[in-house]
């Protein structure tokens, strides 16, 4: 009896974490979990604290390893880096911010940095030497372990008339195949990873920030801190997490602990910008020329690229536009609003099932 | 003994220098190695600090060495055409050609290379070792990351099993829609001479990269060229770059 209890207890909580995981809630989380740890990094970073979340993650990730549909995604062969990926990462996460939680401590204390002295130099024979010599070691005796652990994954040979399903790019690229439910490939494939690139190129010569040049902090720098982390976190890691591990047969989301049935059914009906604003709101046909039609559209997406960054310019970056000035300002409030533009359009398909902003098959171009 | 062979010829014409017990002779032993002297004699001791660097630049090296050397001779036991390379995994995984692990190590260290350099980059970042002077460097290093998943991306295709073929079809798809390049691109329908399209399915861009429409024997070829020689060429040379631009730029980043 007892027994039935607890069973019955976990399958609701399992039913409860697949729920929090659907693309809304776990996206919205991920955003409101980097929000609540960047305000209290050095909470969050302190190691007692750190050691309690890290422990109770991996305690969770172990007790899911028992239910099969969990474990049969963690075990493919090519999704064990991505587990080993979020490790590192929340780690890596956990160390910098440690570091830039007792420097910034430190400067308010008008002590030095834990990088301090400049002049404090030390021979590479034999102190770098070893590091390397040790760190390579250990790479090897860890690489050795994996391979010996787990097999390089080789399924069927190759054939073209038999299409998996789900198709899946490799996981390193799945944050962008993710993105394809909310855009076209020309913007999911082509635009925004060509902007990613660009933007992280520019990005030293868009930041005029000369403190936290060379030190862990983040008091001195929390915007673009923030900024790179939203990106690179949320926007890229958690999005291939999200790819690997949630989406199944038909890209049609799967909650951790539920069975990749191939015959589930996700009920959608995207309706484009252009219909909601000529037939639900003005309660007339659609315009015959595209110009026309799509009209509203290319105004607001006109207004997200150039309004939005002047009114921005005179408001919360009023500082910045001084600092950093007209052509600088340009491209990066470009780049920083294609990025946002991913969020905006993510939030509009969860609350108004929003397809397109500009449809405009004719061309074929579609936002 | 061993003291025999340290001062008898051989010894010293390899090793110009005594054993590194002092200052002199452990600078020597850095400057007169030619691997060793990608490092400087003496560096900041905030910047070796373990929890400084994370050492993943450093490892991010190394397991493209380890890539470098298990990668040839992989070599030896694949073939790039449809007929064998599926069947010579199979061999090697099957111990037939008895490589053991290579490519177990191949693959794995692959994917901790690309988990590796983005650790890299975060720690730059969160350095700020990004700022001037290593504005540059940075942009090298962005470089190398992109080579560093083509090279990944590229090698996905070579054991030639539906796992492989059907992760390039969907990453190469993408090419297909590049903007005037791809034929389902916006843009791509304007260039044409007399209603006739300049870009079709048989010479966009997913074509150029394919070498075909879809992913066939061209494609196994290409990527196998791609991921073996052109790719790891342009590599070593960015890598040349951003090592030497480390030393010119005041080696590891601290504060000014």
């Amino acid at each position: 009896m007892h027994y039935l209890l607890a069973a019955g207890g976990i399958e609701r909580v399992k039913h409860a974490i697949n729920t929090i995981c659907e693309p809304a809630p776990f996206f919205i989380l991920s955003c409101a979990a980097l929000a609540v740890f960047l305000i209290g990094y050095r909470f969050w970073t302190r190691p007692a604290v750190a050691a309690l979340l890290g422990l109770s993650a991996v305690l969770y990730y172990a007790i899911s390893g028992l239910d099969e549909n969990f474990f049969s995604i963690i075990s493919k062969p090519d999704n064990v880096p991505i587990s080993i990926m979020m490790g590192t990462v929340a780690f890596c996460t956990w160390l910098a911010f440690r570091q830039a939680a007792i420097n910034d401590a430190r400067v308010e204390r008008g002590e030095p940095l834990l990088e301090a002295g400049a002049d404090d130099k030390v021979l590479v024979w034999p102190d770098l030497v070893y590091i390397e010599f040790i760190a390579l070691i250990l790479c090897t005796a860890g690489l050795i372990a994996w391979a010996i652990l787990l097999r390089a994954p080789l399924e069927q040979p190759a054939d073209p008339s038999v299409a998996p399903n789900p198709a899946k790019a490799p996981w390193y690229f799945l944050g962008l195949q993710e993105l394809l439910v909310y855009f076209d490939p020309w913007i999911a494939g082509v635009l925004l990873p060509g902007l990613i690139i660009l933007g992280l190129i520019a990005l030293p010569y868009l930041d005029k920030n000369p403190r936290g040049n060379g030190y862990y902090t983040f008091k001195e720098r929390p915007l673009v801190i923030t900024m790179y982390m939203l990106g690179w976190v949320v926007l890229w890691v958690v999005l291939i997490v999200f790819g690997t591990f949630l989406r199944g047969p038909n890209w049609i989301f799967f909650g951790p602990y539920e069975y990749w049935d191939a015959h589930k059914l996700a009920a959608l009906l995207n309706i484009d910008f252009r219909d909601l604003f000529w037939i639900k709101a003005l309660h007339q046909g659609l315009p015959s020329h595209w110009l026309v039609r799509e009209a509203p559209g290319l105004i607001f997406i006109g207004f997200w690229f150039t309004g939005v960054p002047i009114l921005m310019a005179w408001t919360c970056f009023r500082k910045t536009y001084r600092q950093i000035g007209f052509i600088r300002y340009a491209v990066m409030s470009q780049l920083l609003m294609w990025m946002f533009l991913v969020p905006l359009k993510m939030a509009l398909r969860w609350t108004i099932n929003l397809h397109y902003f500009i449809a405009i098959p004719e061309l074929p171009f579609n936002v | 003994m061993i003291n025999w062979i340290r001062e008898g010829q051989v010894w010293n014409s390899i090793f110009r220098h005594g054993v590194p017990r002092d200052r002199r002779t452990r600078a020597m032993a850095i400057l007169s190695n030619v691997f060793l002297h990608l490092h400087p004699v003496a560096v900041r001791k905030s910047g070796i600090r373990l929890s400084f660097t994370w050492c993943m630049g450093g490892l991010t090296f190394f397991l493209f060495l380890v890539e470098i050397v298990t990668g040839v001779l992989l070599m030896f036991y694949y073939r790039p055409v449809v007929e064998y390379a599926y069947f010579d995994i199979e061999a090697m995984r099957s111990g037939l050609v008895s490589m053991g692990l290579l490519r177990e190590i191949h693959r794995w260290a692959a994917h901790a290379m690309i988990i590796s350099i983005w650790l890299h980059m975060l720690r730059v970042f969160l350095t700020g070792s990004y700022k001037p002077p290593r504005e540059f460097n940075w942009g090298v290093g962005v470089i190398l990351l992109v080579l560093t998943m083509l090279l990944s991306f590229t090698g996905y295709l070579l054991p030639w099993d539906q796992l492989a073929m059907w992760a390039i079809t969907v990453g190469s798809n993408m090419a297909r829609a590049t903007p005037l390049a791809g034929y389902e691109g916006p843009g791509a329908a304007f260039l044409a001479i007399d209603g006739v399209p300049l870009v079709h399915a048989g010479s966009d861009a997913r074509f150029q990269l394919l070498a075909g429409t879809f992913v066939g024997p061209n494609a196994l070829l290409r990527f196998y060229v791609l991921h073996c020689v052109f790719i790891p060429v342009v590599v070593t040379i960015l890598i040349g770059v951003h090592f030497w631009r480390i030393r010119k730029d005041g080696g590891v980043s601290g504060p000014l």
